[in-house]
């Protein structure tokens, strides 16, 4: 078993929390795990990516080789994009609709969207959105973390769990609201995947 | 699960350290701050203060080995160009108890001006140097480099490179070893470089050169893997051993390869390498050192391959990929990005203090004299040099601003200003504005005080509170240390004693105070946690 995920976003997006869900889940299900991150300049509101690399045999790079991602999970559109040299001719592009502009010359919103519509393998999920009905404006992370998960070889509960690891010291309310935040955007990938 | 940055920290801690000493620096600052959050470190009372800068760092560090126990300094790669004197005559007068020199170079430049190799540091100050290829390596390597420099007295390198400090992986932990007992070196001028101490003592450095290449070709760090392929030959040094098993499915790489994590080059492993293969590949992780090595002035051979022949680049860091293309082997298929996106450079936050500075110091200099007057220094205010402030015209090393501005204002440039942060002035900056005081130079000097190290992620300031009271008694004359809150109602006022200073024919300093938003905001929500305990 192998799967090599691309996370994308802008600084402060928080990228990091889904890294640290699967990556709990993934060392709970007795798998190795690589994680590079970027710390630096790069936070100050720059794009950033982490190479989340699991695996059942030795993971020697710490970077996912190009054409190799499994997943690109992403939590800006334009930032998906960005990263599609990685991705594998059979992987998945999983993106957050929501724009976030931080730059003058951001391209046209329906443009990117047909970009990420190119890919043939696609989930295009307003995160955001799906969030705030669920009154967990801060949970669009979450989202995006069970949109792509039906795209990886690992046990759905043990995703749960992990929710339960990081946001445990916040409380059960708290864990719960992550969990529904989860599954519903395991769900919206059945429903809406390109195939 | 552990960073190699957060590895090295615990590496370290079990390895019997009792100090850490260091300046914040991208990708290095994460040990350190592991250092601070341990708990382990608190209970055995580890030091682990930041520094004012890598050179009183090492010359501490250096302090306590004198002092008989164990100690690791950290930096990132330009932070040891700070450190380079106390670092090369670390080599000569050696260590008592272990010191560890640990130094994070940023290939690609990732937050970084350059992208330097500290291995030649290494050669240059003639010290063993470790390189882990991942986290586990990094862990145990503190422990083999601390004895390493107590059985031949000597400094040890540590060099990691961002992909291996910014990285998590699985460590696992060996038993703690106890900290060394205070004891002063047997030798009590071992310390001591007058000539005739230092020539003695540079001999011994020279003659334990023949020992560290032994101890490095015994080393379990290198391995000689025999392949089936001799017709290439590679040679691996640290993470670069990654890129080339990562082409190999069952990670068994048809070629022979030396894995190469010691330094000095084992020469024994490099002959039997050229005896055996038709040619040789050189993977390393920043500038072709060990390439240059083999090539010599002559560089006749046409069979060794690597950064400096082409078959990898010359610059920026490797990847599994271009590892692949260098072996021969055929790219994976990828598609390229799309053209309709563009580059999302940093920014500064939305609210930071700078913001204002940026704008005051535009309309009372850049609107009136033009564009060129504006040195500028290391932190987050070079951000400053971007669209849409195009506000600064330099950003070369900590402190640089003050001394170029001085340089500039003595070739007759007016006006002439410098800006620089709070705590890179306590760095770097206090000594070059020394010199603009004596001379009373007709120049500008902006501290932007923000109470932090922000680009480091808010580590604190040894400005913190201290800048007037410095600026005073280094000599600026208190009618020219001016303090403005930089907001923008406070603009117009902000630009008004701009234009004030410039039209003083010496030396001002402004002083536009405010807290960093992010510490700010991290300050806040500690303290809602606080109150809802």
């Amino acid at each position: 078993m192998k799967l090599d995920i691309i996370l994308a976003g802008v600084g402060g997006q928080g990228i990091l929390s889904i890294a640290t869900v699967l990556g709990y889940a993934a060392v709970e299900s007795g798998l190795n795990l690589k994680q590079a991150e970027v710390h630096g300049m790069s936070q100050r509101g720059g794009d950033v990516q982490s190479h989340l690399r699991i695996s059942d045999s030795t993971i020697y790079s710490d970077l996912v080789p190009m054409g190799e991602a499994d997943i690109i999970l992403s939590v800006e559109p334009m930032e998906s994009l960005r990263y599609i040299p990685y991705l594998s001719t059979e992987g998945w592009l999983v993106t957050n609709t929501t724009p976030f502009k931080n730059i003058p010359n951001y391209p046209d919103l329906e443009e990117l969207i047909a970009e990420v519509r190119k890919v043939p393998h696609h989930v295009a999920v307003d995160a955001d959105g799906i969030a705030r009905e669920l009154d967990n404006s801060r949970g669009m992370n979450m989202v995006m973390a069970g949109a792509a998960s039906l795209f990886m070889d690992m046990d759905f509960e043990k995703l749960k769990e992990g929710i339960s690891y990081i946001f445990g010291r916040k409380g059960q309310k708290t864990v719960d609201m992550n969990i529904a935040t989860l599954e519903a955007g395991r769900s919206f990938s059945e429903e809406h995947r390109s195939m | 699960m552990l960073l190699g940055d957060e590895a090295i920290a615990q590496g370290a801690l079990d390895a019997g350290v009792s100090g850490f000493y260091a300046y914040p620096g991208t990708p290095s600052t994460e040990i350190m701050e592991y250092v601070q959050h341990s708990k382990q470190a608190a209970e055995a009372d580890i030091h682990r203060t930041w520094s004012a800068n890598e050179k009183t760092a090492v010359e501490t560090a250096l302090g306590m080995s004198y002092a008989g126990k164990r100690t690791m300094t950290t930096m990132k790669h330009v932070g040891l160009n700070v450190a380079a004197d106390p670092f090369i005559n670390s080599g000569i007068t050696g260590a008592h108890g272990g010191i560890i020199v640990t130094v994070a170079d940023d290939p690609s430049m990732h937050s970084s001006q350059n992208e330097q190799d500290s291995r030649i540091y290494g050669k240059f100050a003639m010290i063993p140097i470790f390189e882990p290829s991942n986290q586990q390596e990094a862990y145990h390597m503190c422990f083999s480099a601390f004895e390493l420099s107590e059985k031949y007295q000597t400094p040890v390198m540590l060099r990691i490179t961002t992909r291996i400090a910014h990285s998590r992986s699985g460590v696992m932990l060996s038993t703690p070893l106890e900290q060394n007992k205070l004891s002063l070196p047997k030798d009590k001028r071992q310390f001591v470089l007058l000539p005739a101490i230092a020539r003695r003592r540079y001999k011994g450095l020279l003659e334990k050169q023949p020992l560290l290449e032994e101890e490095a070709y015994n080393s379990p760090y290198n391995q000689y893997i025999d392949g089936r392929d001799r017709s290439m030959g590679i040679i691996a040094s640290g993470i670069a051993f990654n890129y080339v098993m990562e082409n190999f499915s069952d990670g068994e790489c048809p070629f022979p390869v030396l894995k190469l994590s010691q330094y000095p080059v084992p020469r024994a492993f490099i002959e039997r390498m050229v005896d055996e293969c038709d040619s040789i590949l050189i993977a390393e992780e920043g500038m072709p050192v060990i390439e240059e090595m083999l090539r010599g002035i002559l560089d006749r051979d046409t069979s060794i391959k690597g950064r400096i022949s082409g078959e990898l680049p010359r610059d920026g860091e490797l990847n599994p990929g271009l590892l692949r293309k260098a072996m021969g082997m055929e790219a994976r298929e990828s598609s390229p990005a799309p053209e309709v996106i563009v580059p999302r450079p940093p920014a500064l936050c939305p609210g930071c203090s700078h913001i204002d500075t940026y704008n005051a110091v535009n309309e009372a200099i850049k609107d009136v004299y033009g564009d060129g007057h504006v040195f500028s220094d290391i932190g987050c205010y070079t951000l400053g040099a971007l669209p849409p402030f195009e506000a600064i015209n330099s950003c070369v090393d900590m402190g640089a601003s003050i001394t170029m501005a001085k340089g500039a204002a003595n070739a007759g440039l007016y006006p002439s200003a410098a800006v620089i942060g709070d705590s890179t002035f306590t760095h770097s900056g206090m000594t070059g504005l020394l010199d603009a005081i004596i001379e009373n130079t007709n120049m500008v000097v902006f501290i932007l005080d923000n109470s932090t190290t922000a680009m480091t992620g808010g580590q604190n300031s040894h400005a913190t509170g201290r800048i007037h009271k410095i600026c005073e008694g280094l000599g600026v004359h208190p009618d020219h240390i001016r303090s403005i809150m930089p907001k923008r109602n406070t603009h117009d006022q902000f630009v008004q004693i701009i234009k004030e200073e410039l039209k003083y024919e010496g030396l001002s300093v402004i002083i536009p105070q405010r807290e960093c938003v992010q510490t700010q905001l991290r300050r806040a929500k500690l303290k809602k946690k606080g109150d809802d305990k």
